[in-house]
């Protein structure tokens, strides 16, 4: 799998990560460091126990992550996410529906790097 | 390695950390840090090593805002930049940061190019800014410098012109910096920057030193001066080029050397016809130029004692149409130009030199303008000293001097000046009836020599002199601190003091010290007194020979009892004045108390003349009554230095002399203890 064809994938901006950070070599392994990075289940843990603040911060992050490696889909449903959490202090129904599709994005996102990272050999 | 700059980026995501670290690493040194809290910590750690921080908002613990908010109060957020990094794009926190005081914001997603692009170009702003200050700091510090200068000349030159100094000082400061600053805007053929026009400005003030050297009568004639007088007056510029030239070891000094400048050749005009050296045109310095025109203009529109003060459109009229010499037509285009704002600005400072409180509330007022320049400050905060030390002085009725080495002179006080009789400015003080009438010339002598013979560290000297004041002897007490230069090997500069009356102070002590030592009835030494003296002269181990006299009167009980105790003090005081007058310098005489006397004096070969003579010249009538004395003598050098038992000798011998038909003298001897031992002198004793 290419970085190309991994960024397809997972419904992200090949070109527009290219542009801002130059080489693919940086991109990969940025998109590899991902895998340890420990945002989402941040998330997932904050929201268990209804501690907003902690996962709005967690949503930010992810948002900022996937941003950054222009990981289109993932910072989408993550930036909808932190805006529904942001300055709240109750849990409401509306968290959920938003968490899921994050989840959804998450998972997609992650298993096409994890194929990466194998045919890469990392 | 060691000279990258370092970078502080502090994020929460480790991933963002690492991505800008990426980007940055070959450039800079990277600390990082994942909230704020540790942020501030490796700020206060690495303050002169970080040079830019870069902030994510979003952060546990403490959060980008609260960081910015931290270094607003510890004042961080001057001397390192902040780059905000963050994902929100929403203006609130964009412009909040920059309210912060944050240098940039980048949103994410940020590229490489615009993160390497904005980091660089803030850290070398920063680096320029603080060039900048420091650049700024330096130039603050040699103003201030020349300013300390411009006091130490100041302080000690300034009372000269009796008053009028001050302000035309503060006038000439004002219109030469308002003419140089109209100058450079017009041409900038003299290479003027912001710098010389400050120097030019503060040497300004030092134009007229020279008139120090011209007599008061001249400076001061009311009415027009006499050929010679002028030629005397012309002497003040070279005069003054001289003084500035010879303070040792400043010669190089920026302001000295524009002050040399200024002080020689203020008098010179545009076409060669002033003086002292007739230069001509652009011969002539520029900032003489400008302080010649300013002080035509001044002299001008101030009252003097030979003349009234013009009005501000007569003056100029009377300088434009040549009546006071002819002027750079360039700068009298200048001081048209500045007519208004002159008007407008002297008015603040001209007032009435004779009412101080209007001196002062017109410091004041400027003051609060804070408009004024540091040097204009410090001439007005002299002027406020010299007020507040002449108000003090004069309330507390005390002598004030400075005295300076060089040149020699001496200024008082305005109150001293008045009670001593004294001119305020005392130039050769040795020569003045200050050192030579007032203090006699030793003691003046000695006060001086004392001064000098001062260290830095143990600066203060007191004495006591006995001054002639109005033609009083009068007991005063100097005080003075001497005055040392910064120097490596520091340098006598004079001294500056006070003289306070203690006359009254001194007479009390002695009457006090004489109440304590005298017998208040007949003024001869109590017992206490005469016993230590004798005791302090018969150990002096002198080698003279000396005698003890003691004496009472046979019959004194029958003249208090027939004629009344008033008559026996009578008596007493009388046999007193018999005692001081039969005695020499040296001789010392004390009443012990009653009708007891004692003489302690001085023989050569033989004591019995003087013995006899005494006892004579004491004895015989007073009034009515007889006076018959026992008296005994015994001698100093059978003593063996105790005085109880010279007193004891002598007291035997005239108890002897009573045993034995009273009326009489003898000297101590073995003979007189045998007869004690016969007639019980124990007994008596009891």
């Amino acid at each position: 799998m290419t970085l190309k064809e991994c960024y397809e994938a997972m419904g992200a901006d090949y070109d527009e990560v290219m542009s801002r950070l130059k080489t693919e070599e940086r991109v990969q392994k940025f998109l590899i460091k991902i895998l340890a990075d420990s945002s989402y289940k941040l998330l997932c843990d904050s929201l268990e126990v209804k501690n907003i603040e902690e996962a709005f911060r967690a949503a930010h992050t992810l948002k900022g992550v996937g941003q950054n490696l222009s990981l289109t889909k993932m910072y989408q449903s993550a930036s909808v996410l932190a805006d529904v959490l942001r300055d709240r202090h109750d849990y409401g129904e509306d968290i959920e529906p938003a968490f899921e599709q994050v989840k959804l994005d998450y998972e997609m996102t992650m298993s096409a790097i994890r194929k990466l990272a194998e045919s890469v050999g990392a | 390695m060691g000279s990258k700059k370092k970078i502080l980026i502090a994020d929460d995501s480790e991933l963002n950390r690492s991505l800008l670290s990426d980007m940055l690493a070959d450039t800079f040194d990277i600390v990082e840090v994942e909230n704020g809290m540790e942020a501030m910590a490796v700020l206060h750690e690495q303050e002169l090593e970080i040079c830019l921080l870069l902030l994510d908002i979003v952060m546990p613990v403490m959060d980008g805002f609260e960081v910015l908010a931290a270094m607003n109060k510890s004042g961080l957020i001057k001397s390192i930049p902040v780059i905000m990094i963050s994902a929100e794009t929403n203006f609130s926190y964009v412009d909040r940061s920059y309210a912060l005081g944050a240098s940039e914001y980048i949103s994410r997603p940020f590229d490489e190019r615009t993160v390497r692009h904005r980091v660089i170009s803030t850290i070398m702003l920063s680096s320029k800014q603080k060039e900048l200050s420091q650049m700024l700091a330096i130039q603050m510090y040699e103003k201030e410098k020349d300013n300390r200068l411009m006091i130490e000349i100041l302080s000690n030159l300034m009372e000269f012109r009796n008053g009028e100094s001050g302000l035309h000082v503060l006038h000439i400061h004002t219109i030469t910096k308002l003419l140089l600053e109209t100058l450079i805007n017009k041409t900038d053929r003299y290479h003027i920057s912001q710098n010389d026009i400050n120097l030019i400005t503060n040497a300004s003030a030092l134009h007229d030193i020279g008139k120090i050297a011209i007599p008061t009568e001249i400076l001061n004639k009311p009415g027009k001066l006499t050929d010679e007088e002028f030629a005397i007056m012309k002497t003040h510029s070279a005069e003054g080029a001289r003084i500035l030239s010879d303070i040792p070891l400043r010669e190089n000094e920026p302001l000295i050397k524009v002050g040399y400048q200024i002080c020689r050749w203020h008098h010179e005009r545009y076409d060669g016809r002033g003086y002292p050296d007739g230069l001509k045109g652009e011969e002539i310095p520029i900032g003489a130029q400008v302080v010649a025109l300013a002080d035509v203009y001044d002299a001008l529109t101030s009252k003097r004692v030979y003349k009234d003060a013009f009005s501000h459109e007569k003056a100029v009229n009377m300088i434009v149409n040549g009546e006071c010499g002819i002027f750079n037509p360039l700068l009298l285009e200048c001081l048209e130009e500045i007519a208004e704002t002159l008007k407008h600005e002297l008015h603040v400072a001209s007032i009435d030199s004779s009412s101080e409180k209007e001196i002062l509330s017109a410091v004041e007022t400027m003051m609060k303008d804070g408009e004024m320049g540091t040097s204009k400050r410090t001439i007005q905060l002299i002027e406020r000293e010299k007020m507040k030390y002449n108000f003090f002085a004069r309330l507390s009725k005390e002598i004030l001097f400075d005295y300076t080495v060089i040149p020699e002179m001496i200024i008082l006080s305005e109150w001293g000046a008045e009670y001593l009789g004294m001119q305020e400015k005392i130039l050769t003080p040795k020569e003045s009836d200050f050192g030579a009438k007032i203090f006699s010339p030793q003691d003046f002598n000695d006060l001086l020599e004392k001064m000098k013979n001062t260290t830095p560290e143990d600066s203060v000297t007191e004495t006591k002199y006995l001054l002639d004041i109005n033609g009083q002897k009068k007991w005063n007490k100097i005080i003075a601190k001497s005055v040392w230069s910064d120097d490596d090997v520091p340098e006598y500069m004079g001294a500056f003091g006070k003289i306070v009356d203690i006359d009254d102070e001194k007479k009390k002590m002695q009457h006090l010290e004489s109440l304590a030592t005298r017998d208040q009835l007949t003024g001869l030494l109590n017992h206490k007194a005469f016993k230590s003296e004798v005791s302090r002269i018969i150990n002096s181990g002198d080698g003279r020979k000396y005698i003890l006299v003691f004496f009472d009167m046979d019959n004194f009980k029958m003249a208090n009892d027939e004629y009344g105790h008033m008559f026996g003090d009578e008596v007493l005081k009388h046999a007193a004045e018999r005692i001081k007058h039969s005695i020499r310098n040296a001789d010392i005489a004390s009443r012990m108390g009653g009708d007891e006397f004692l003489i302690f004096m001085e023989y050569k070969d033989d004591p019995e003349p003087q013995v006899k003579r005494i006892f004579n010249q004491i004895s015989g009538e007073y009034k009515d009554f007889n006076i018959r004395l026992s008296m005994g003598i015994s001698f100093a050098k059978d003593a063996e230095g105790e005085y109880d038992k010279l007193f004891n000798m002598a007291d035997m011998a005239a108890y002897s002399v009573k045993q034995t038909g009273k009326n009489s003298y003898r000297f101590y001897d073995e003979t007189v203890s045998e007869i004690l031992n016969e007639s019980s002198f124990e007994e008596r004793k009891l």
